[in-house]
């Protein structure tokens, strides 16, 4: 067995013992549960303006409650990916966790790497089945699919990949408490950038947009959130279109390829990052 | 002394020639403005165990952890038989246990020793965590979770996991540090056994009476630099001589020990009843403070 797996095991297996799994699942039920009553409850009061043409509210609810579910499937997979790995470097360096190890025949990089898989095998997991749950839900309660399944799955995937790897960057130079604050200001402000481009498109301000783009560039896990939240509904026309923008999950515009490549290229910055100042730090 | 250092680099025990298990070069190490290490030259030869001892922030830490390559030096070289300090070929010929360490709370201690055993690429399976876990005293223990364990347990288990995959270089931060007497003594035995087995130790202790005991070769740290490097007894001196006589005792401060019969016999020739001669040497503390105060 390679250090790599050998570390990521350990994190599996710190996962497992310390009660990570039985906390996030009852958690999680919990969640489904209010979902699943929310999702049948909007059904069941559909928009008073009735249907036909363009609008269709039944289409609107589903598209609505796949986004809500993709929001907090990937907000409760941030929970865990930034709680897996937030003091993985100097926090654990500083309670003396991770000292015996790494003065053993593994490389820094073998040692971050083996980090990085484990948080990420939990993490992507966790967003992909709360993910696939949510849609079931939707689809059980209104009778739809969304436009795609599996590309919002993959982008949620993606966007947690880039949480997990921005916070091991962030534990190596940063406290785990001053890692963890800085990681959901972070997110936070991915959130915004999406609400500012909602605004923005809404308003056609050039400049709101413009900002909105900055800072999804800056934090691209945002810019693959939106697009999984765009291909929930990407075939939606008309009015139905238009309503599903203006919600709280509407996002007008998919991902560019190029923005994609950016994404694995800011996936290699963030760990080459990561890794050069572990390298480099005493401990 | 520095001859006599040289030769037991140069030759081990059985008297072949073997690079150093350790040897730092010109050692420096700057945290900022903070000089932790100036110049430092030290060596541990093949089966050597040498305490270095030095106040606290005198760099005894950090020398540890270069020569571990948790640190990197700001000058100079340090070699782990003969190879790089902190390359993978270094790190596989040692075992360190850290002064402030901890191992997961969730984990046992024989989970915590198979962790170890993948990571130096151990064999050796169940059979050395068993050997280890009763070297170290918790032979009955290894399936209790590390956070229901006693510091001092921790602290041996520490010791058990620094032996994993059979190192030819310990290198020990304050092993007694959380351990009752009975603990230190235990240590102390084992130091003595892993000499035997011609494991090299440099053991970093406060407690200058454990070091005198065990360790073969004494280096003085203070303030980053080698204040003084020796065999215990050359860094020791004579003090006197001490007799109890009927009359109470009488010292002879400029005696030495072959001196003794003749003071004796002088004594009982002028009626005085002798009971018991003692020769005075200063001890390791005394020649610590010195060696202090002259840097």
């Amino acid at each position: 067995m390679t250090a790599t797996l050998i570390i990521a095991r350990h994190v599996l297996q710190e996962s497992v013992r310390r009660r990570v799994f039985v906390v996030v699942l009852v958690l999680t039920l919990l969640f489904l549960a209010l979902f699943t009553l929310a999702t049948v409850e909007a059904f069941n009061a559909q928009s008073p303006f009735g249907g036909g043409g363009s609008f269709s509210p039944q289409a609107i609810t589903a598209v609505t409650l796949n986004g809500l579910g993709v929001f907090a499937s990937l907000f409760l997979a941030t929970v865990l990916a930034v709680f897996l790995t937030l003091g993985a470097v100097r926090g654990d360096a500083e309670r003396g966790l991770l000292q015996p190890l790494v003065v053993r025949p593994l490389g820094r990089r073998e040692f971050l790497l083996g980090r990085f898989v484990g948080a990420v095998t939990v993490c992507v997991a966790y967003v992909v089945v709360l993910y696939a749950l949510v849609v079931v839900i939707v689809h059980q309660a209104g009778g739809l699919w969304p436009d795609y399944v599996i590309g919002p799955g993959v982008a949620l995937a993606g966007a947690v990949t880039l949480l997990v790897a921005m916070s091991l960057l962030g534990s190596v130079f940063l406290s785990a408490t001053a890692n963890g604050i800085a990681m959901f200001m972070l997110y936070g402000a991915g959130l915004v950038s999406g609400l500012l481009a909602a605004i923005g498109a809404a308003l056609n301000a050039h400049t709101v947009l413009s900002i909105a783009h900055d800072i999804t560039v800056a934090l691209p896990f945002e810019g693959l959130y939106q697009s999984a939240l765009h291909a929930l509904g990407s075939n939606q026309t008309g009015l139905t279109r238009v309503l599903v923008n203006l919600g709280p999950f509407g996002a007008s515009h998919p991902n560019s390829v190029g923005f994609d490549i950016w994404a694995v290229v800011y996936l290699a910055i963030v760990a080459g990052g990561a890794t050069l100042g572990f390298e480099r730090r005493d401990l | 002394m520095e001859a006599q250092v040289e030769a037991a680099v140069e030759l081990d025990h059985t008297g072949k020639s073997e690079p150093a298990a350790l040897r730092a070069s010109g050692l420096g190490k700057r945290y900022g403005s903070v000089v932790a290490l100036d110049q430092v030259g030290l060596s541990v030869a093949p089966g050597e165990l040498v305490g270095l001892v030095g106040a606290n922030g005198a760099g005894k830490s950090t020398l540890v952890k270069i020569a571990c390559g948790l640190v990197r030096p700001t000058s100079g070289t340090v070699t782990i038989y003969g190879m790089p300090a902190g390359s993978r070929e270094a790190r596989r010929q040692l075992g360190y246990l850290a002064e402030l360490f901890r191992f997961p709370g969730w984990s046992t201690a024989s989970e915590v020793l198979a962790l170890h055993q993948r990571l130096a690429g151990s064999t050796r399976g169940a059979s050395e965590r068993d050997e280890l876990l009763e070297l170290v005293g918790l032979g009955d223990v290894a399936g209790r979770r590390v956070e229901g364990m006693s510091k001092g347990m921790q602290q041996r288990l520490g010791i058990a996991q620094a032996l994993v995959g059979e190192p030819r270089l310990l290198l020990l931060d304050e092993p007694t540090s959380a351990l009752d007497p009975a603990g230190r003594r235990a240590i102390r035995t084992l130091l003595l056994e892993l000499r035997e087995r011609g494991i090299a130790v440099l053991l970093n202790s406060h407690l200058l009476g454990e070091v005198e005991r065990v360790c073969d070769r004494v280096v003085i740290l203070a303030g980053g630099k080698v204040a003084a490097d020796g065999r215990p007894e050359q860094l020791t001196h004579a003090g006197g001589v001490e007799i109890q006589t009927g009359n109470g005792t009488r010292r002879f401060p400029s005696a030495r020990r072959e001196d003794i019969p003749k003071i004796v016999s002088e004594l009982v020739a002028a009626g005085v009843d002798v009971y018991e001669v003692t020769v005075i040497r200063s001890t390791l503390e005394d020649a610590y403070l010195e060696a202090v105060d002259r840097s």
